[in-house]
């Protein structure tokens, strides 16, 4: 509690700040902005802009538009990369070819596949998509990999000497064994997934749909700063959520009853 | 049913186990090194066999070979005449971290190896985990998480669980290196118990001769690089032993000084 109060805190002075800075605290006789509203709108501004906007529903039906692109791509994203990390953590030559290519891929940023995905699908969903595929895939196998690898090889050897075979044991046993760390990848790629789409969104402005992303973009084009600033914080407050109510429980939940948290 | 019961719980199934000129080696970056060389045991049914010995020579990998987790290079373990080609049922292993599973509950993980055993219903594995759960006292932690046990609790669970399927022998790799004196002697009494009331085989590997003097009827001494069976002492002392009898301990002075002998003459 006292943690929160401090955070809370915190923020508060943040904005305070910042609405001194734009001249809206008169009271305390800072009434003169320090930049022109084009270059720093304030508070207030911002405010309203986002409450139109939500009121009017055109930021919720691009929430819905981002939010469906991004559940599909990372979707996929899992459904391909969650196996061929199990696959990669279980066989040699699948670890030395695919495991050696999702490393050089994950390190490429996700932004960087935008130039290919436009030249190969156009402006279109398929595009977006595959941005955010390409920005998932490879950290959620690596992950997932990674985890698998750190199961203790002990669990499979005691179930095989209880009369498991190894179809049984995989499913029983390194599975439920590997389900912390693949939580783990699973959030990472969430993460990953976010950022990619993000990156696309505002490069890629497809007729079929307007993205958030897509409104950031439109608000540098059109130089309304408040746009840009708002559009910025529902972008991170969607971030914080998925991270905090969905991934960051369900981990620590599992890392503390698997007995694999790092204290 | 219940006679069925009755008569899963009862059976006494034991085996003689033997081990015919095992070797083996492993090979590493530094070399081959050689866990076991032309090592040869035979068990009776129903003992209770130690088997001591300083770090590195062969315990865990014999009794590997034993489970059927590892392979000899050259010679056979058997048991009953019958060549052990892989895990199974007969042999239960305890291991020496506790590899509960704690993704299941206390009662989830005693059930593991009975899920596999085919003839008994559901309900029936779940009388017989109970049993096991009663036998070493942790009947009223059966829905409790692994991660919420003490380590001595777990080590009792581990020994439910590899007693449930009712193996003819038991594979125990220094079950209780990892706990505190108090909690040791009572698991001493325990495993006793289980020992006189099911007559299983044991195999008990320990660093500790004196615990291998209050187990086990039969002390088997190691030494290492190559890994030999240097000596055999038989326990006579009577039964429930207690670690802090006199006679124990005398005992345990002969075996210590015995194996001490080895590691000096290994270190010249
Ligand atoms: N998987 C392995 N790879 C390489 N060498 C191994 C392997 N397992 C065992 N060894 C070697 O074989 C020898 C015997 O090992 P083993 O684990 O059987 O010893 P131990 O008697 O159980 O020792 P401890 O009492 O410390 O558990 C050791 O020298 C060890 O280095
Ligand atoms: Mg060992």
């Amino acid at each position: 509690m006292k943690r929160f109060l401090i955070s809370l805190l915190f923020f508060i002075l943040l904005i305070m700040v910042w609405a001194g800075c734009t001249g809206e605290l008169a009271f305390l006789g800072l009434s003169d902005s320090l930049w022109s509203p084009f270059v720093l709108p304030s508070p207030s501004v911002v405010a309203q802009y986002l409450w139109d906007n939500i009121v009017n529903g055109k930021i919720p039906l691009s929430m819905l538009i981002t939010l469906r692109r991004l559940l599909i791509g990372y979707a996929i994203g899992l459904i391909l990369g969650v196996p061929l990390g199990m696959l990669s953590a279980r066989f040699r030559c699948v670890s030395d070819t695919l495991g050696v290519l999702a490393l050089g891929l994950q390190a490429l940023p996700s932004v960087c596949w935008v130039p290919l995905a436009c030249i190969w699908f156009g402006q279109t969903e398929a595009a977006l998509l595959f941005v955010v595929i390409m920005g998932t895939l490879w950290s959620v196998l690596l992950s997932t990999q990674n985890g698998m690898r750190s199961v203790p090889p002990i669990y499979a050897r005691a179930a095989r000497t209880m009369g498991s075979g190894p179809l049984h044991t995989l499913v029983f046993v390194t599975l439920p064994a590997s389900a912390p760390f693949v939580v783990s990848g699973m959030k990472q790629g969430w993460a990953f997934a976010w950022r990619s789409l993000m990156a696309a969104e505002i490069y890629v402005s497809v007729v079929s749909g307007f993205g958030i992303g897509q409104y950031l973009h439109y608000g540098r084009e059109l130089q309304r700063m408040y746009q840009v600033i708002g559009i910025m914080f529902i972008i991170i407050l969607v971030g914080l959520l998925a991270d905090k109510i969905l991934f960051s429980p369900a981990e620590a939940w599992l890392h503390r009853r698997w007995g694999t948290d790092k204290e | 049913m219940h006679d069925k019961l009755e008569q899963e719980i009862n059976a006494f199934p034991t085996a003689k186990l033997s081990v015919e000129h095992v070797c083996k080696d492993f090979h590493t970056r530094n070399g081959a090194v050689r866990a076991l060389d032309d090592v040869s045991l035979t068990i009776n049914e129903g003992e209770f066999v130690c088997f001591v010995g300083p770090s590195g020579c062969g315990k865990s990998t014999l009794l590997n070979i034993i489970a059927g987790l590892e392979k000899p290079d050259s010679g056979l373990a058997l048991i009953d005449g019958v060549p052990i080609t892989g895990p199974g049922r007969d042999r239960m292993v305890m291991f020496q971290e506790h590899a509960l599973f704690p993704w299941l509950d206390v009662i989830g993980n005693v059930m593991f190896g009975l899920k596999q055993k085919p003839n008994l219903t559901d309900k029936e594995r779940l009388e017989v985990a109970k049993y096991y759960l009663f036998l070493v006292k942790m009947d009223r932690f059966a829905h409790a998480n692994i991660h919420e046990l003490s380590g001595g609790m777990r080590q009792r669970v581990a020994l439910a669980r590899s007693l449930a399927p009712n193996p003819k022998i038991l594979l125990m790799d220094e079950p209780f290196s990892a706990l505190d004196a108090m909690t040791r002697e009572r698991l001493y009494g325990d495993i006793q118990d289980v020992w006189a009331k099911r007559r299983k085989t044991i195999i008990f590997v320990t660093h500790n001769v004196r615990e291998a003097v209050c187990l086990g009827s039969r002390v088997v001494l190691f030494s290492p690089h190559p890994g030999r069976i240097r000596e055999q002492f038989a326990v006579g002392l009577e039964r429930p032993r207690n670690i802090n009898n006199h006679d124990l301990a005398d005992l345990s002075m002969q075996i210590t000084s015995a194996l001490k002998g080895y590691t000096a003459a290994e270190s010249d």
